[in-house]
């Protein structure tokens, strides 16, 4: 009886997940073969890790936007904590640690707590607005970020590392080295993110977001974005579950930006603005809010698209506007969404692998 | 009849059953308001519940019922007085830990977790009784197999109360009317609640689904041995079930007693039905 | 002087935030949405007016009018396209839209117009400067219309909505928009208005603020549309005097920053007023709080 029980459990829990951790991997598995055997373009390759970037951003937003119900603006803030402090990690200890995995890992674990760290002042107006004003919030706050990160200035020479919040201040010596130069960003950093690192990253991403909405802590999530005062009203701590859901996708975004910095030998603090928050968002509402397999499918087929479409580039942009407004449009109007459902199961559904179409709507959204 | 409990006096204002007394009672307002701008919802709400009481709180239309529940669970602060709850003041507590205190409530207009299955809506509030931290429920470790597993057996135990059992992974949103009723309930009482408020459980029930409710509400409380309190306009319904009630009329209390003190009351006869005597 | 001189740009800057604050404004308390392709609008209109100068020929009122015009109709057309059909909808899924008409708008001035920045012709040179305290104080022409064009404006919008028809109608829709439909105002055209006004306004703005910085680019009107949401909030949404008084607070807090602090670290600071402002007053200076009926 009671392993019939555990077993029951083990299905629920595992329930829809394996199908998405099976093509993260054959994913990986069929890239990385490609990439050994030189089947991939220059270009092409140069986008695996930025791949790998996007969809930990995609899920990691996701948790906020999808399961926890509230718009986050500012991800790319998180991310370029990530990025800035996963660089400066790499270039303080590249002569320590001459093994470039580990220092990967470092430079990751690094970029994700600082800003965890970041995260845990957002995350205070996170805790007393909502909605409209909260999404503004984290807008202002990623631009304070990005504001900030221009005017940082930070080298290294034989005195030891200097920080300064003006070029002139830094008072280096000679032969010093610059790692970051205010606007231009970080400067002179070793690419060593690879796909298997952003594979690792992914696969580490998915068991966090995937595990934490089915356990208590997600169920909690969840219950506070489908009613706030029901949920408080059996003793759910609004506060802790929401700095919960919101630092965890801060640490993700800060790790995949340090994945996501170290792909470049430079990278502009301009690069984690709105735009990239916005990019970001669009994942995760065209896979569907809340679907976690559905962000990975965006976040990789939108970031892989404009290069396979090179002459449509300037038209992409445009495109993006036009599917998120037309995705709300479809899943929210209560005229227009019987008829895309309706459409949906006659003419998709049937002709989808079995499975597929019944996990396709995860959320019923 | 549970209605022929007799009534006795406690050391504190007002009454409780018989058999709760010399027993500390499960809640205590006293001289409970609030005030809205300048309106008084509710002025000098005195209610004392025994521990094992099914007590009724009525009244017409905007008489402030709801806002009573909603100042017991802190959903509003009160401006005056003092809420014991098992003869602890709840001043300066919020919502969730009102609830942690023993308090849990369903709503006027049903507050369900939609999108959430059924088993899992009442799993939400069985929450506090879990202890497995966040680390330990993603790297899926020995506490967090044990306690779902425990929670997968105490829902579907407490679904059986409304025989719901098979509907445990259907989603709440889905549910008919009269199922999320229940289902509002049952996650109230996976809370471990010491005291249940319930508002208008029976509100668009037909009479057959009024009866069986009615049996549950004695149900719910022999088995946990819990008080519970209920707005309702169903008459029938509070005078069989409650064994005290407390008649509210703009925000003020006009009227507590036994089914039989409040039929025969003229204030509130008056209240229900105008100045005109008639036949409650 | 210099304190002053900064006073006055601050008031200029300020009076071009209160404009497009007042639309935002107008179509939180109506629409209660967050129009967040409002600062494109203003882009729009700049745009619609240099063109209209530059390759119509046409003069400064015939372009401003004409720019007032189509911005006004591309409100009522956002309107009924993307926002009327989720009257209903969760208020994300509002947000998220109004955000991709942001998007949409800027592109398509990208496709448009190209990403390269266009010098805006100088309609407003012909002003003449007013010299105060024997020269030493010079305040331009485009400063003075700027305030006086907001303080028009206001009088202009309150007169409206506190003595008209129409204006009490909206004031009812913002109330309570059922019980408005029941007392037989028209909420959809009252709404329409509503987004056609914010979006004249944005116009107005959009002429103003490219006059006093002539730089136009598909993104010029993103930065003033986030800053005047700010000043909106901070007076408190729904309130036209309140965002008359954000707006020329924010833009002397701008100012003041630009020149005492840092100019690098200005919007940081503006943003951060705005986070203490949500969390102090989330209400801000002259709204009223809301409760929710439980």
């Amino acid at each position: 009886m009671a392993d019939k029980m555990k077993k029951l459990n083990f299905k629920k829990f595992l329930k829809g997940n394996a199908l998405t951790y099976l093509m993260v991997i054959v994913a990986y598995v069929i890239l990385f073969v490609m990439q050994t055997l030189g089947l991939l373009s220059n270009s092409l390759s140069g986008f695996l890790v930025p791949i790998c970037a996007y969809v930990v951003m995609a899920v990691s937003l996701n948790l906020t936007v999808g399961i926890m119900g509230e718009l986050s603006l500012g991800h790319a803030g998180f991310m370029s904590v990530g990025a800035y402090t996963g660089a400066v990690c790499s270039a303080l200890l590249a002569d320590l640690i001459p093994f470039a995995p580990l220092r990967l890992a470092i430079a990751m674990v690094g970029g994700g707590i600082l800003a965890g760290l970041v995260s845990l002042i957002v995350v205070v107006p996170v805790l007393r607005l909502r909605g409209d004003y909260l999404a503004i919030v984290t807008l202002a706050f990623g631009e304070i970020i990005r504001n900030i990160m221009q005017v940082i200035y930070i080298g290294k020479d034989a005195n030891g590392v200097h920080f300064a919040m003006s070029e002139g201040a830094l008072n280096m010596a000679e032969g010093g080295k610059m790692i970051v130069r205010g606007p231009m960003g970080v400067v002179g950093i070793q690419k060593i993110s690879t796909l298997t690192m952003g594979f690792i990253l992914v696969m580490i991403t998915l068991v966090v977001v995937l595990n934490l909405i089915r356990s208590r802590q997600g169920r909690a999530i969840m219950a506070m974005r489908d009613n706030r005062i029901a949920a408080e009203s059996v003793g759910i701590s609004i506060a802790k579950y929401k700095i919960m859901a919101f630092v965890t996708s801060a640490v993700l975004a800060g790790a995949a930006g340090a994945l996501y910095a170290m792909n470049f030998s430079s990278i502009l603090s301009k690069k984690f603005d709105f735009n990239t928050s916005i990019l970001v968002l669009v994942f995760v509402v065209l896979g569907g809010m809340g679907n976690i397999r559905g962000s990975i499918i965006a976040a990789a087929a939108l970031t892989i698209l404009p290069e396979l479409l090179r002459e449509y580039a300037d038209y992409r942009m445009l495109v993006y506007a036009i599917v998120l407004i037309v995705v709300m449009l479809v899943t929210n109007n209560p005229k227009i969404k019987p008829m895309a459902t309706k459409f949906w199961e006659e003419k998709i559904a049937p002709k989808l692998p079995k499975k597929k179409a019944k996990e396709g709507v995860v959320n019923g959204k | 009849m549970a209605s022929k409990t007799k009534l006795v006096p406690t050391p504190s204002i007002g009454l409780i059953p018989e058999r709760d007394a010399g027993k500390r009672p499960i809640l205590e307002c006293i001289g409970l308001g609030i005030t809205f701008g300048g309106l008084k919802a509710v002025e000098d709400f005195n209610l004392i519940i025994g521990r094992t009481e099914i007590a009724g709180l009525i009244g017409p239309n905007g008489a402030g019922k709801t806002t009573v529940f909603n100042l017991l669970t802190k959903v509003y602060q009160p401006t005056h007085g003092t809420i014991l709850l098992d003869g602890k003041d709840t001043h300066g507590m919020d919502t969730a830990h009102v609830n942690r205190a023993g308090i849990a409530r369903t709503f006027q207009n049903i507050r369900l977790f939609p999108s959430l299955t059924v088993e899992e809506n009442v799993a939400v509030g069985m929450d506090t009784q879990m202890k497995y931290n966040m680390v330990n429920g993603i790297l899926r470790l020995k506490n967090f197999w044990k306690e779902e597993k425990m929670v997968h057996e105490r829902c579907l135990e407490l679904l059986s109360i409304f025989h719901m059992e098979h509907l445990a992974n259907v989603k709440a949103g889905s549910l008919p009317y009269g199922a999320q009723r229940r289902l509002e309930i049952v996650r109230a009482l996976a809370t471990c609640p010491s005291l249940l408020l319930l508002d208008e459980p029976a509100a668009g029930m037909n009479p057959s689904e009024t009866a069986e409710l009615m049996e549950n509400i004695r149900k719910i409380r022999d088995t946990f041995h819990i008080a519970v309190l209920l707005i309702e306009h169903d008459m029938n319904l509070v005078m069989e079930v409650c064994e005290g009630i407390c008649v509210l009329n703009f925000g003020r209390i006009i009227a507590k007693g036994t089914p039989e003190d409040i039929q025969a009351n003229p204030a509130v006869i008056e209240a229900y039905l105008g100045k005109k005597k008639e036949e409650a | 002087m210099s304190f002053l001189t900064n006073l006055i740009n601050g008031l200029s800057l300020g009076s071009v935030y209160a404009i497009i604050a007042l639309g935002y404004t107008m179509v939180y308390g109506i629409a209660k949405m967050l129009n967040f392709a409002h600062g494109d609008v203003i882009m729009i209109g700049g745009y619609v007016c240099f063109v209209s100068v530059m390759s119509l020929g046409l003069g400064a009122i015939p372009s401003i009018l004409l720019a007032i015009i189509l911005c006004t109709l591309l409100g009522i057309l956002v309107e009924r396209l993307a926002y009327k059909p989720l009257r209903q909808a969760p208020s994300l899924a509002v947000l998220i839209t109004a955000i991709g008409v942001s998007y949409f708008l800027q592109n398509a001035a990208l496709l448009i117009w190209g990403s390269a920045g266009k010098v805006f012709p100088s309609l407003l040179d012909g002003i003449p400067s007013l010299q105060l305290f024997d020269g030493q104080l010079t305040v331009s022409g485009k400063a003075l219309v700027n305030i006086v064009v907001c303080l028009i404006t206001m009088t202009v919008l309150t007169l409206f909505t506190g003595k008209t028809r129409v204006g009490k109608a909206m004031r009812a829709v913002s109330e309570d928009k059922g019980a408005a439909q029941l007392m037989g105002i028209n909420v959809d055209a009252t709404i329409s208005l509503t987004f056609a006004i914010g979006s004249g306004l944005a116009a107005v703005a959009g002429v103003l603020l490219c006059s006093t910085y002539p730089m136009l680019m598909p993104t010029t009107g993103s930065m003033p549309g986030i800053k005047a949401f700010t000043a909106a909030v901070f007076g408190g949404i729904g309130s036209i005097p309140g965002a008359l008084l954000g707006g020329l607070l924010l833009g002397v807090l701008e100012i003041f920053c630009n020149a005492y602090i840092s100019q690098e670290l200005s919007n940081a600071i503006v943003f951060g007023v705005l986070i203490i402002v949500l969390l102090v007053r989330p209400t801000g200076l002259l709204g009223k709080p809301i409760r929710e009926k439980v």
